[in-house]
């Protein structure tokens, strides 16, 4: 601090960009001194290139079936007796390397469980946000329909919609919505949180100056909504956002074992596993848990970065 | 307490009429039963003179009675893959998905609660932390996988349990149990840690917190002030107030068990309703679909008012408001 300048386009120059702001908030900082948030992180976002350029990473293209050669079925990791250095992580019962599957798969996991969140992110707040303004019977509704859906797990409503939509669609409609449901599917079954959530703090919201002094310059409610009360809510939403990425994945997973979710044309991680787990018996024990690896290494790193969020936005604990 | 309960009766029969409602239109719409019975090359007038003997050209509320009537006596019509009566093939299934249950929420309750209250008072010692990291690991691991893991072990490589089945089971008029033989009970072993490890972790980590923040209060504050030995304040002082929220979340567990229990029958081949819905969802088979919708609903209303009505009585704040 040796001298002070009071020249005004000195002053001007220095004034923070958004983006330097950004990297002096305290979420910045409290991110920078937290390693397992870092770390966490940083898995993640390899996860993330790695399924984005799945196409140019993978060594095979298992899709292609003049890739394929039956000749190389059933070759154990490389660091196995048997195993080759050219299938790092061993073949499957086609003659597919794994490590490949394993990029497509995981980006067919997380496609799926970006959009249902999304999906189920968009319906949520904007059912919590109409529910906490209008109150009334409106919010009546709407929360009688939460807790009526709260009663049953996630899972269960999730499983079920997926399930009977292969009642309910010509099978040749089906196969091809088959991702578009289980998007749905998912994202329907967890927009419960995200409502109660949001029209709690949409309550505390609407009785705050700026939203009166919104009302009388005579905005619409509409716009009082999505202009200035929802940037004042998403916090709390930014952390279930992440948590349910987590769920999310599961829950694909999950459905895509147990043989419904996403079609076999298109595997997931969760449908690796299941493939798996038909040949658990004949030894190829690496078909079912290098795809169990990666989805738990995955959903753990989501998982530990969405319990540092909770953390961080918590006023509480500061 | 009368306006509590009848108003939580009121939200219960409002989910059970739902329920039922769809699972009547499921029923009557999804797979023509007309068709199913008949087949392709029936005529128009054979149709019809079907669906009048059937009832099914009556108006749609007067089907939905009739409906909810048959459904009360337990009548589901006959399932379109085994081809017996759906209400005898769910309560075949109904002994192996409640014995599994019951054994995964006694291991869950059992370890979770000793476990988590431990490490609400021990907190910084390293068996507490290790069991923060193994809980959070337990979050992330789907239960199939789970199982999966522990078949490719126990049974694949040690050869020690079996991988799939009841084992042998002993009948008690409509009831079968695995509890009676040594087979059952080792058939039982790996399904139930399967089913309860999501929840054990769960009540770990509620019971861990609320021991935490129950520590943190004046009264026990006080009550060390009073000289009280640690033990007493832990486990007569904070152990009951921390108890009040797991009673809610051990409750509804319960039926969430039951629902998760899908997963874990799927992968141990375990005869139980689970297993039976997903094969009844693979296959179309929509009468069985239609009455386990009924039957699940019907589990978790009653859970539900079950739990809430626990609440009230052991939770004296919740009776004032």
């Amino acid at each position: 601090m040796t001298d002070i300048t009071l020249d005004p386009a000195a002053i001007e120059a220095a004034a923070p960009s958004g983006w330097h702001r950004f990297l002096d908030s305290d979420f910045v900082y409290n991110f920078r001194r937290s390693y397992t948030a870092m770390i966490s992180a940083s898995v993640l976002l390899l996860f993330v290139l790695v399924a984005l350029l799945a196409p140019w990473l993978a060594p095979q293209n298992p899709f292609d079936p003049a890739a394929l050669d039956l000749m190389n079925a059933r070759i154990p990791p490389a660091w196995i007796e048997g195993g080759q250095l050219k299938f790092f992580l061993g073949t499957d019962g086609q003659g597919r390397d794994l490590l490949s599957v394993l990029m497509y798969g995981l980006r067919i996991s997380l496609m799926v469980s970006f959009w249902a969140t999304l999906f189920s992110l968009v319906v949520g707040v904007t059912l919590g946000l109409i529910s906490g303004y209008s109150g009334g019977r409106i919010d009546n509704l709407i929360m009688r329909l939460a807790d009526m859906q709260m009663s049953f797990p996630t899972i269960l409503v999730a499983l079920l919609i997926d399930g009977l939509s292969r009642s309910l669609l010509p099978r040749s409609v089906h196969e091809q919505l088959a991702l578009f449901v289980v998007i749905f599917a998912i994202g329907i079954s967890t927009w419960v949180q995200y409502a109660r959530t949001v029209r709690g703090a949409t309550l505390v919201e609407k009785s705050k100056d700026y939203v009166h002094a919104a009302k009388l310059i005579g905005m619409g409610p509409l716009r009082i909504l999505f202009r200035h009360v929802l940037p004042n809510v998403l916090g709390p939403v930014l952390v279930i956002a992440t948590l349910s990425l987590g769920m999310a994945i599961l829950t694909e997973a999950t459905l895509s074992f147990l043989g419904l979710g996403v079609p076999p044309t298109s595997p997931s991680l969760g449908t690796l596993i299941r493939v798996g787990n038909e040949v658990l018996f004949s030894g190829e024990w690496w078909v079912t848990v290098m795809p169990g690896i990666c989805l738990v290494v995955l959903v753990l790193a989501i998982n530990l970065l969405g319990d540092w969020l909770r953390d961080a936005f918590n006023p509480k604990l500061k | 307490m009368l306006r509590f309960l009848s108003t939580r009766l009121w939200n219960g029969l409002l989910v059970m009429i739902g329920v039922s409602f769809i699972s009547f239109m499921l029923f009557s719409y999804i797979g023509d039963p007309v068709n199913n019975l008949l087949g392709e090359t029936a005529t128009v007038a054979q149709k019809d003179a079907l669906r009048a003997s059937l009832g099914l050209d009556q108006s749609l509320v007067v089907r939905f009675f009739k409906y909810l009537g048959l459904a009360v006596r337990g009548e589901f019509g006959i399932s379109y893959r085994n081809l017996e009566p759906v209400g005898q093939l769910l309560m075949s299934r109904v002994p192996a998905t409640l014995e599994l249950s019951l054994c995964a929420a006694i291991l869950a309750l059992g370890l979770g609660v000793p476990m988590g209250v431990y490490a609400g008072i021990k907190r910084n010692s390293w068996l507490a932390q290790a069991m923060q990291v193994v809980s959070l690991i337990g979050i992330s691991i789907p239960s199939f996988l789970v199982g999966i893991i522990l078949i490719l072990i126990f049974s694949v490589e040690l050869n020690w349990l079996p991988a799939f089945g009841r084992g042998d089971v002993v009948t008690f008029g409509s009831w079968t149990t695995g509890f009676l033989t040594v087979s059952g009970w080792k058939s039982l072993l790996m399904p139930s840690i399967t089913l309860a490890l999501f929840q054990l972790t769960l009540f770990m980590r509620l019971v861990r917190s609320e021991m935490m923040e129950v520590l943190r209060t004046d009264y026990i504050k006080f009550a060390r002030a009073r000289g009280i030995v640690d033990r007493s304040i832990h486990f007569h002082h904070a152990l009951k107030n921390t108890l009040i929220p797991v009673i809610t979340v051990a409750g509804l567990q319960l039926g969430s068990l039951i629902a998760f229990s899908i997963i874990t029958e799927t992968v141990f081949q375990w005869p139980g309703m689970g297993l039976l819905i997903i094969q009844a969802i693979t296959f179309g088979d929509i009468p069985v679909i239609a009455a386990y919708l009924m039957l699940i609903a019907l589990l978790f209303v009653i859970i539900n008012t079950v739990v809430d009505l626990l609440y009230f009585q052991v939770d004296p704040r919740v009776r004032i408001a």
